[in-house]
C-alpha cells in the first residue's frame, strides 16, 4: 500500500513529530475532522459514509437468510469484507482481495465480533438451520491514510442504521414479509490506530505519515473502556511501555469519539 | 470466544490439562530437520506440531518484485487439511492470509534486510497439527529456521500468547481455552532488544488485565527463548553416532 514519498518530506515529517508537531498542524493525538452520514444507500439494509479528513469509506450492509456455523447453531452470522476499490488510490489494483484488504476486513470484524456489538442470538430463526446472515461490505473510496479507523467507524455507523427484515414461518420455511425492525445492537466498539514514527506514537496517521511509519497499532475499545481487539501491523516493533501507553490513549480517544457521535 | 459453558479452571486453580495459570505447555524444538531447505525447524508445543523452512537469500521470482536496497521477505503460513478436527480446505483461507502477513511483519524487524539487495527470502510454515497458539509456535520455529539458514539477525523472535479464562490471566492457551476463553493476546518478542514485533488481541480485557496479559506473555516468550537457543546449539553440538 505504499507509493513514493520524497526523502525530504520523510525527514520533515519525522523531525516535526520528534518536536511533538505534525505536518498538517495536528497534535500527536488529534484525529482529523470526522464526518458520518448514515442511510445513504436505499437498497442496502444499512449504510454509512465516513470522512476522516480526506479518507473516505462507505459501508453497506445486506441481510440474508442462511445457515449458522456448526459451533454456534443459535446465533446469526456476521461476515465482513473489504474492497480496496481501484478508484480510491493509484496503488490499488483490480483483482481478488490482497492481504491488505483481508487484514482490514478482519480487523473491523474482530472489533465488532469480540465486543459483541451485535446481539447475534436474536438473529436466529430456526436453531441449527436458519439464521440471519449480516454482510458488512467495506468500500474504500478515497485513501488518505488510516483506513482501519475509518472503516471500523463506517461499519458501526452502518450497523446502527441497519434494518432487519421481518419474516413469517410458512410450512417450516422462513419467508421475508414487508416491514423492518432495527438490527439488535448492544455495543459500540471504536478502533483507534497509532503510527510509530521516530519512536513516537501519533494517532490517526494520514497517508504520508503511514508511508514514513515504522509500525502500526490498532486498539479497539468497547463502551466500558475495555480493550476488545488489537492488531499490530508494519515491519517495525513497539517497546512494551509504548503498547501500554497506546492502550491508555486509545481508551481516552474512544471515549471522546463516543461523546462526539453520541453512541 | 463466546459461550462460557465449561469450567476451564478447577477449584485447585489448575487448568483443563493440569497446568498452573502461568505454566507453559510441553515444548520440543528441533533445528535442521529438512535437508532440502536452507534452514528449518520443527516445534511441538502441546499438541501443536509445526514445521518451518527458510529458503534464501536467493533470486526472487517474479523478478519485478525485487527491491534495489534490500531483500524481500515472504512468508506463507499454511495448515494441513488433516491438522484440525473438520478437514480444512488446502486453499489459503482469509485467516491464513492474515496470519502469513502478521508473521512476516513480526519476523522482518529481526533481519538485516539491507544486506541482500535484489534477492528474496522465503519462509514456509506448515501446521501439521493445530492445538491453539499456532501463530506463536510458528513464529518461534520460523525464526529458528532463518537462523539455521545462516541469515544475519538482530535477535531471535519468539512468541507466546497469554489470555483470560474464567477470570484468570493464563499463559500459553491451548485450543479449548482459546475457543471458549474470554480473551487471547498473542505476543512476539525480540527478548534482547525488548521489542514487541507482534501484538494481537481478541476478547475483552480491562486496561489492567491487558497489561498483566502482555507482561505474562513476555515472560512466556523469555522462557521459550531459552529453549530456542538450546535447540539451535544442539544441532551443532550433538554428534550423532553412525551405524557401521
Amino acid at each position: 500500500m505504499s507509493s513514493v514519498i520524497t526523502r525530504v518530506k520523510q525527514k520533515q515529517i519525522a523531525q516535526l513529530i520528534a518536536k511533538g508537531k505534525r505536518l498538517d498542524g495536528r497534535g500527536l493525538t488529534d484525529y482529523r475532522e470526522i464526518r458520518v452520514e448514515q442511510g445513504i444507500i436505499e437498497r442496502a439494509e444499512g449504510s454509512a459514509r465516513v470522512l476522516l479528513g480526506r479518507t473516505e469509506v462507505m459501508v453497506g450492509t445486506k441481510i440474508e437468510i442462511g445457515e449458522p456455523f456448526l459451533d454456534t447453531p443459535n446465533e446469526g452470522v456476521l461476515t465482513v469484507n473489504a474492497e480496496l476499490v481501484p478508484l480510491a488510490s493509484s496503488t490499488f489494483e483490480p483483482g481478488p482481495p490482497d492481504e491488505n484488504s483481508i487484514e482490514l476486513a478482519r480487523i473491523v470484524d474482530r472489533g465488532v465480533r469480540e465486543s459483541k456489538a451485535i446481539d447475534l442470538g436474536k438473529l436466529c430463526i430456526e436453531p441449527g438451520k436458519k439464521v440471519f446472515v449480516v454482510f458488512v461490505d467495506v468500500y474504500v473510496l478515497n485513501h488518505d491514510g488510516n483506513l482501519i479507523d475509518a472503516s471500523a467507524l463506517a461499519s458501526l455507523a452502518a450497523l446502527l442504521n441497519t434494518k432487519m427484515p421481518d419474516y413469517e414461518m410458512e410450512e417450516g420455511e422462513a419467508r421475508i414479509k414487508p416491514g423492518y425492525t432495527p438490527l439488535p445492537m448492544r455495543r459500540h466498539p471504536i478502533a483507534v490506530t497509532f503510527a510509530k514514527i521516530n519512536d513516537k506514537l501519533v494517532v490517526d496517521p494520514w497517508l504520508e505519515e503511514e508511508q514514513v511509519m515504522d509500525a502500526r497499532l490498532t486498539i479497539a475499545i468497547d463502551d466500558d473502556g475495555n480493550v476488545c481487539a488489537i492488531q499490530k501491523g508494519g515491519s517495525g516493533y513497539f517497546a512494551p511501555k509504548q503498547v501500554l501507553e497506546a492502550a491508555g490513549i486509545a481508551a481516552e480517544k474512544a471515549e471522546e469519539m463516543r461523546k462526539k457521535l453520541d453512541w | 470466544m463466546s459461550q462460557k459453558s465449561e469450567k476451564l479452571i478447577d477449584k485447585k486453580g489448575l487448568r483443563l490439562d493440569g497446568r498452573k495459570p502461568d505454566e507453559l505447555r510441553q515444548i520440543k524444538i528441533e533445528v535442521g530437520v529438512l535437508s532440502n531447505a536452507d534452514g528449518s525447524a520443527y516445534i511441538e508445543q502441546g499438541k501443536n506440531k509445526i514445521l518451518a523452512a527458510a529458503f534464501g537469500p536467493r533470486e526472487l521470482h517474479p523478478k519485478h518484485m525485487a527491491l534495489p536496497d534490500r531483500t524481500v521477505l515472504r512468508c506463507r503460513y499454511h495448515m494441513a487439511p488433516f491438522s484440525v478436527q473438520e478437514r480444512k480446505s488446502p486453499a489459503p483461507s482469509r485467516r491464513e492470509i492474515e496470519l502469513s502477513k502478521v508473521i512476516r511483519e513480526s519476523i522482518e524487524p529481526s533481519i538485516f534486510l539491507e544486506y541482500y539487495p535484489r534477492t528474496g527470502i522465503d519462509i514456509f510454515i506448515e501446521v501439521l497439527q493445530a492445538d491453539g497458539g499456532t501463530r506463536c509456535a510458528s513464529i518461534t520455529a520460523a525464526s529458528l529456521a532463518l537462523a539455521d539458514a545462516g541469515i544475519p539477525m538482530r535477535d531471535l523472535v519468539v512468541a507466546c500468547a497469554a489470555g483470560k479464562v474464567d477470570d484468570t490471566i493464563v499463559l500459553d492457551l491451548m485450543d479449548t481455552e482459546d475457543k471458549i476463553g474470554t480473551a487471547d493476546v498473542p505476543v512476539a518478542l525480540m527478548p534482547n532488544l525488548n521489542a514487541i514485533t507482534l501484538l494481537q488481541m481478541d476478547g475483552i480485557l480491562t486496561l489492567e488485565e491487558f497489561e498483566n496479559a502482555v507482561n505474562l506473555a513476555m515472560e512466556g516468550c523469555r522462557k521459550i527463548y531459552t529453549l530456542q537457543k538450546e535447540a539451535l546449539k544442539t544441532k551443532y553440538v550433538d554428534v550423532k553416532e553412525v551405524e557401521e
